[in-house]
């Protein structure tokens, strides 16, 4: 069998549940923690990033009216996907990280649980984020948090599994529609990620994944009109006060964030408030 | 009449006159329309294309739940495309079922909108299955009510069966109710065509009746406006101007969503009859979706970022 060739995994985009290669045909170069050739993912131009928009602003009327049940079953669905596909993730996240098969081990089975604790927030988070409030006069008056729409995200370089689903999780948990960056030079799990998300249930276009380079992707999901509100907890320091101007003319809400906790399914939700007569 | 003096009016002369076209190399004719699909056209001249196509677009309401609000909505859009930048031109026509006609003529006339033409689908739309004097009187109705354009409709089960002198006369007698009052635009609705060789013939025919533009579709039926086929309708009216002198406009109409889209139709003008036809006069774009898009483009053109549906008005 030596002398059977490699069959080799091209890494493209994920936009619209299909796999397209980058408008751009610009490919950029992963390396292992050692220094050897890894794979050569798409080098996303801002093109993908509004083709990526378009999809997830079909996808989010459809996705924001599913019952909070059926998205919570449907990010359950997607941790048992994760779960079944475990060695692939351990060997790309050890391959390219350089970190140890137990530490490997220990993101992929973090990751899995931190999609099962999303899913259970789906139905609860309004409880939690809204309020019957009290008014003085003959009305029921109610606070609901509603999704935005689209939601842009950077992920964290590293961890590279866990930081992108904390970054996914929870914005797609309310009902928003997400465009996400991966980490730029650990890409594999994002993008190996993506064949979980297609064999999930999961509608086509409510995740969408680019590969590429931060700098030249953030000013365009900043300044970008049909986007909602942005993560940048993936972007260095020293580029948030400019993204946070470029996202300034459509009044974007733009977050970061250090830890996993259900304050950040609420960033990225509004609050409607709800007048309902009583007693006339 | 002359008909060009390529037909005499005769069943015979206008089946000698269809048979000696050349056939369409249908390989040719797709792979022609991929390649120049893949033309970039990018800043100024992106601009100037922008520009070009919302004048040509035919901007179109077609349906069952059509009201006089929303024809009126639609003529304020077509006067005034973007209501915050006054830059943007006007577009070609207004399309409309027949009855809301004089909303639309009154509604415009009454915001300043004399210059832009309302164009009614005619002779029993979409299908086209009535009777003659039914569809006389249905062109009249629209003439009479200030409709500047006719879009016919041909009847594709005779022209399918053979009978082309059946959709030839029928052309040829809406031409006449139409005079020099309103242009006459015959619809083939090419997907019930199926082969381009068809839509050629199509094509020739309806010239040589008196048709002033060739129109694709009705926009009721998929495929419609493909490149393909308005290559083919393209060369025919190529052709057609050689040998009489005459410009025919063309129509495409279903299909064409983006700003994309709409610039890869005028390569294909410029490309196959030359830029005379790049005039609302000789091309026009059947749709309504589209204008959103040319508008969205135009703003990411001037601010420099790309724009959202929430800033174009709804259709």
């Amino acid at each position: 069998m030596s002398n059977r060739i490699d069959v080799k995994k091209t890494y493209k985009l994920y936009i619209n549940g299909a796999f397209p290669r980058t408008e751009s045909g610009r490919t950029y170069e992963v390396k292992s923690a050692k220094g050897a050739f890894v794979a050569n993912p798409c080098l996303a131009s801002r093109k993908d990033l509004r083709d990526a928009v378009v999809a997830a602003r079909a996808a989010h009327a459809g996705w924001n009216k599913a019952t909070a049940y059926n998205r919570g079953q449907i990010l359950y669905r997607i941790a048992e996907m994760l779960e079944g596909r475990r060695a692939q993730f351990v060997d790309e996240i050890m391959q390219v990280t350089g970190v140890t098969k137990m530490k490997a081990e220990k993101e992929v089975t973090d990751s899995v649980d931190r999609l099962v604790w999303y899913a259970g927030w789906t139905d609860k988070i309004a409880s939690l984020a809204g309020s019957t409030n009290p008014v003085a006069g003959p009305f029921y008056n109610f606070t609901i948090p509603e999704s935005m729409g689209v939601v842009a995200a950077i992920a964290p370089e590293t961890p590279s599994l866990l930081g992108f689903i904390d970054a996914v999780a929870p914005i797609i948990t309310s009902g928003n529609t997400v465009v996400i960056l991966a980490s730029t030079k650990a890409p594999l799990s994002a993008m190996t990620f993506a064949e979980v998300l297609a064999t999930s249930d999961l509608p086509h276009g409510v995740i969408n994944i680019l590969t590429g380079k931060k700098e030249e992707i953030a000013p365009w999901m900043a300044s970008h009109m049909d986007i909602d509100a942005l993560d940048i907890s993936g972007l260095p320091a020293k580029l948030h006060a400019e993204t946070k101007v470029a996202g300034a003319e459509n009044l974007k809400r733009i977050h970061s964030f250090k830890s996993a906790d259900p304050g950040r399914i609420i960033a990225f939700m509004e609050a409607k408030t709800v007048w309902h007569p009583i007693g006339l | 009449m002359s008909f060009y003096g390529l037909v005499d009016g005769s069943d015979a002369s206008l089946k000698s006159y269809l048979n000696n076209l050349s056939g369409v190399d249908q390989v040719g004719a797709e792979a022609r329309a991929a390649m120049l699909a893949t033309r970039s056209i990018k800043t100024s001249s992106k601009r100037w294309a922008i520009d070009t196509a919302i004048t040509m677009v035919d901007l179109t309401t077609l349906e069952g739940a059509d009201t006089p609000g929303k024809v009126k909505a639609l003529c304020t859009k077509a006067v005034r495309p973007d209501p915050t930048d006054s830059s943007v031109p006007s577009v070609g026509a207004v399309c409309v079922y027949n009855d809301m006609v004089s909303v639309a003529r009154t509604h415009l006339d009454l915001i300043g909108g004399q210059h832009v033409p309302v164009a009614a689908v005619s002779t029993a739309f979409p299908s086209g299955r009535a009777s003659m004097a039914v569809k006389i009187q249905d062109t009249q109705d629209a003439i009479d009510a200030g409709a500047a354009e006719i879009d016919m409709v041909i009847d594709r089960g005779a022209f399918l069966a053979g009978r082309y002198i059946d959709v030839f006369n029928e052309i040829v007698q809406i031409k006449q109710v139409c005079g020099d009052k309103a242009h006459l635009k015959v619809i083939f609705e090419t997907g019930e065509l199926v082969t381009y060789d068809n839509v050629r013939k199509a094509s020739f025919l309806a010239m040589a009746a008196g048709a002033d533009f060739i129109k694709t579709s009705t926009g009721k039926v998929a495929p419609a406006a493909t490149p393909p086929v308005v290559l083919v309708m393209l060369e025919a009216v190529r052709d057609f101007y050689e040998m009489t002198n005459t410009r025919i406009g063309v129509k495409p109409a279903g299909g064409i969503r983006n700003t994309k889209d709409a610039i890869k139709q005028l390569v294909l003008v410029n490309e196959t009859v030359g830029p005379d036809w790049l005039n609302p006069k000789l091309f026009r774009i059947g749709a309504s979706a589209l204008l959103n898009d040319l508008l969205m483009q135009r703003m990411k053109m001037d601010e420099g970022y790309y724009s959202s549906p929430q800033y174009v008005t709804m259709d």
